[in-house]
């Protein structure tokens, strides 16, 4: 597959310095099909996707480098054909997702507790920063300890901390062999059958309960996919599956209250929540939706060390779980750094940053 | 041009009046383990990079967050700089003392708090071990991944603040790859919580910006780790070549062929001829590289791999391919490969260990350039290679006792560095920047780059009291190190005035 490959980096640095002159904030955007999550932004748009394509691809060093409007369907194609792919399964949600809107994000799919998230992949990137220069760190290898890592700090910054034009993600060969299978058990035994396999070295790769059964992927070699299909038990399930649950797709998303996302600890019990639950990533990501208030879902959510995201825009003021007094002042100092006049993206996860 | 603090080039240090800060911490923390004494000193002039030496103004031996916290403001309040050290076994120099500066010495903190297999996680005090996490999770069939080198003795918060690596990254991923986690406290003193409990936190991943960052942003309290089920089996392959080129084209073809070894390691003909003589692997003497390849993973996967990667390597022109017959084999096949510095060590009097890393295409370009320079300064370089994450441990062998050698192997050592950088690689993989490299990151970042780190600094240390002079060069010194090493006739930072 041919991505079409065009470098407007000079254009976007020229965008920026107007901004920073003028002191116009900016909206960055890619496809915009992540828009709706995090707070709105008011600023002059800033279109990175005239910047686009693979910068360099070597499937044998497993490394991509790629420019930050590339369209994310067009990166996984070309990995595809090299029987490579991203390990973190990054959702797209909607056409024309880009991967600078993949990193800004930081979401990654099913197979996140057992890969890595969309973090763990970045190895470098070339920033647009507040002082109004493009910038290069980290680089296209995988140990690389020079300077701070502000490449992996970038991963679900929402924009608010540079205008990312390209990054270095490691890659991975695709499974040999996958299988998907459902096991109709109940929400409290499946979460201590998947602590008890998660103990265990079995090639697990995904595993949700949608309320009904338990949904699992196998990957790995022949050998150790088949001896886990035949010692698990279960019927066949449609792998496309799956890709319905990253896409949110599945016919729970569709309820209209609001969505929001838990983060919980591994090995967190089956929880009593005001609303429908769809559980992925062995138990530590649980979907709601419910009417309750933000106050009531992030009660339950600390309660078990985790936190509560909210993934249906106007649902409530501050989508992103607030911060602790000294880590909302660092985060403020860091935007301070790199952004000094607060022009990329301000108030998208916190009106204070 | 000298590694030790120069104030002249890395910016003026505060003043400390070392009578009446060491009145100061007596009267406040009255059962904190002080040490002030010279001959008390001495043992802490110097990390793993052993050639560079300063003696401390105090050390000071804390058992309690609590007496760190105080120290820490005492310290914020008074200007006095702090530099962390764990167990010392940095290859860096990312916790040499400072003259002028308090060593605050963590090791004592080596309790493991909580071991929890259901959660595969384990949450532990900075000085525990690297392998003390293995070894307490090892009951469950658990272990911590990344493992330095120095995993018997390093500590966990060195991992976190040099993000330490090993032999098994490419697949099992560095330190921050392996975090849940981490306690630390501010140069304030104040506590803060860096990740979380879940795989994720809200707000900016300052776990992962936090994660190698020697030191400077902040002081380790505990760390909550990863654990992962143990691999049911691993074997070993041993291939031989007779060019290294061949051996590191193998490499690229491993990896075409949708393999991820658990470690892929290549030795240089000087490398394989110390490591037999010392620990008698049954390395083949008279190979110029080998690759030890080991497979990991449930015992189908591992089996149908091995006669995969077999074929693979003889098809990449292996002149001998051995899979180690038993357990037994396998532990000689990687000692050899983990005792290559030591049986380096004891064919030249000392040697100068280097960390660069390159995209693995340029392997064959790298090594001949590294094999000319070689000869250009008149020193061998013994090569020792993590084959399968592009990081390189060239081995420069000399002789501290001859005049002039260590200063030789100093310039060789930042001219492979800088080869690294030329060919878009990078001058540390794993044992970091600290200050042996300081001067190398003026080729590996420009001006406004450094600029930008300096600026984060900032954002979490205002004051400059926490390692002032590692990881991050100041303008003032790239100038002065552009100034004796023009290249291609280009005065690197034009932009900057001359001192």
């Amino acid at each position: 597959m041919s991505v079409i490959a065009n470098d407007a980096s000079a254009l976007l640095l020229d965008q920026v310095n107007q901004a920073l002159a003028a002191k116009t904030p900016l909206r960055i955007q890619g496809g915009a099909t992540k828009a709706f999550l995090g707070r709105a932004v008011e600023g002059q748009l800033l279109d990175v996707r005239e910047h686009r394509g693979i910068v360099s691809y070597d499937p044998t060093e497993l490394v991509v480098s790629v420019r930050a409007g590339t369209p994310l369907a067009e990166l996984e194609a070309t990995l595809d054909e090299a029987g490579q792919m991203l390990p973190c399964e990054p959702p797209h949600f909607g056409e024309g997702a880009t991967v600078g809107g993949m990193i800004a994000a930081g979401l990654s799919g099913p197979r996140r507790p057992w890969s890595g998230s969309v973090r763990d992949f970045v190895l470098g990137s070339r920033i647009i920063t507040g002082q109004g220069k493009h910038l290069r760190f980290g680089g296209e290898v995988m140990k690389n300890v020079a300077g701070y890592d502000l490449s992996r700090l970038m991963a679900g910054s929402f924009g608010c901390l540079g205008v990312l034009t390209e990054v270095s993600l490691k890659v991975l060969p695709k499974p040999r062999q996958c299988t998907s299978l459902r096991l109709e058990i109940d929400l409290e035994r499946a979460l201590l059958k998947l602590a008890e396999w998660g103990q265990q070295p079995i090639p697990i790769s995904a595993a949700s309960h949608d309320g009904q059964a338990l949904h699992l992927r196998l990957e790995g070699g022949e050998g150790s996919v088949g001896a886990a299909r035949e010692r698990i038990g279960g019927e066949d399930l449609d792998p496309g599956y799956w890709n319905d649950l990253r896409e949110q797709r599945l016919a729970f998303f569709a309820d209209p209250r609001p969505l929001w996302r838990l983060s919980l600890p591994n090995n967190t019990p089956a929880l009593e929540l005001p609303g429908d639950q769809l559980v992925d990533w062995a138990g530590a990501q649980r979907w709601l939706k419910s009417d309750a208030d933000a106050v009531t879902i992030r009660g339950i959510a600390i309660e078990v060390g985790g936190h509560a995201t909210c993934f249906s825009e106007g649902a409530t003021t501050n989508p992103f779980q607030p911060l602790s007094a000294p880590l909302l002042r660092y985060h403020r100092q860091l935007k301070a750094a790199l952004d000094p006049q607060g022009i990329f993206n301000p108030g998208r996860m916190y009106s204070e940053v | 041009m000298n590694i030790l603090y120069d104030e002249r080039v890395d910016g003026a240090l505060p003043k400390v009046d070392k009578a009446a800060l060491l009145a100061e911490l007596q009267a406040q923390l009255p059962d904190l383990d002080i040490l002030h004494r010279s001959e008390d000193l001495k043992p802490y002039e110097c990390d793993g990079l052993s050639a560079y030496r300063t003696t401390p103004l105090l050390v000071v031996l804390p058992e309690r967050i609590e007496q760190v916290e105080t120290l820490l403001k005492l310290c914020h309040q008074r200007g006095v700089p702090v530099v962390a050290r764990g167990a010392g076994t940095g290859l860096s120099g990312g916790a040499l003392p400072l003259e002028q500066g308090i060593l605050l010495v963590m090791a004592r903190f080596n309790k493991i708090l909580e071991v929890d297999p259901a959660g595969r996680f384990a949450r532990v005090q900075p000085g525990v071990r690297n392998l003390a996490i293995s070894q307490a999770a090892a009951p469950y069939e658990l272990y911590y991944a990344p493992d330095p080198s120095s995993q018997i003795a390093c500590s966990i918060g060195g991992n976190v603040a040099e993000n330490a690596g090993g032999v098994h990254c490419l697949k099992y991923g560095l330190t921050v790859h392996n975090l849940l986690k981490v306690d630390i406290l501010t140069v304030e003193g104040e506590r803060m919580t860096l990740g979380s409990d879940a795989l994720d936190s809200p707000g900016f991943d300052l776990l992962a910006l936090f994660t190698g960052s020697e030191g400077m942003l902040g002081i380790v309290t505990e760390v909550t780790v990863k654990l992962l089920p143990k691999p049911q089996v691993a074997k070993v392959l041993l291939a031989a070549f007779d060019s290294v080129e061949k051996a590191g084209r193998a490499v690229g073809d491993i990896i075409a062929a949708g393999i991820i070894p658990g470690g892929l390691e290549m030795m240089d003909n000087l490398s394989i001829r110390a490591a037999e003589d010392f620990i008698h692997a049954g390395y083949p003497v008279d190979a110029e590289a080998i690759l030890l390849c080991e497979l990991d993973g449930v015992e189908a996967d591992v089996h149908d791999d091995c006669a995969r990667v077999s074929e693979v390597l003889k098809l990449a022109g292996a002149t001998e391919v051995r899979l180690a017959k038993d357990e037994a084999e396998r532990v000689r096949f990687w000692a050899g490969r983990k005792n290559a510095f030591p049986a380096v060590g004891r064919i030249s009097p000392d040697y100068y260990c280097m960390d660069g890393t390159i995209p693995r295409r340029e392997l064959p370009g790298v090594l001949k350039g590294i094999s000319d320079l070689s000869e250009q300064f008149g020193l061998r370089v013994a090569n020792v290679f993590h084959a399968g994450d592009g990081n390189m441990h060239p081995l420069i062998l000399f002789d501290a006792n001859q005049p002039g050698e260590l200063e030789r192997a100093e310039e060789l050592g930042g001219k492979i560095l800088e080869l690294c950088v030329e060919v878009g690689g990078s001058i540390t993989g794993e044992h970091g920047v600290g200050r042996e490299k300081i001067n190398q990151m003026c080729a590996q970042f420009n001006s406004d780059e450094l600029t930008l780190f300096h600026a984060v600094k900032a954002a979490f240390d205002p004051s400059g009291l926490l390692n002032p002079g590692k990881n991050i060069p100041t303008l003032h010194r790239c100038a002065e190190f552009g100034r004796m090493h023009i290249h291609n006739g280009q005065l690197p930072f034009p932009e900057l005035e001359r001192f």
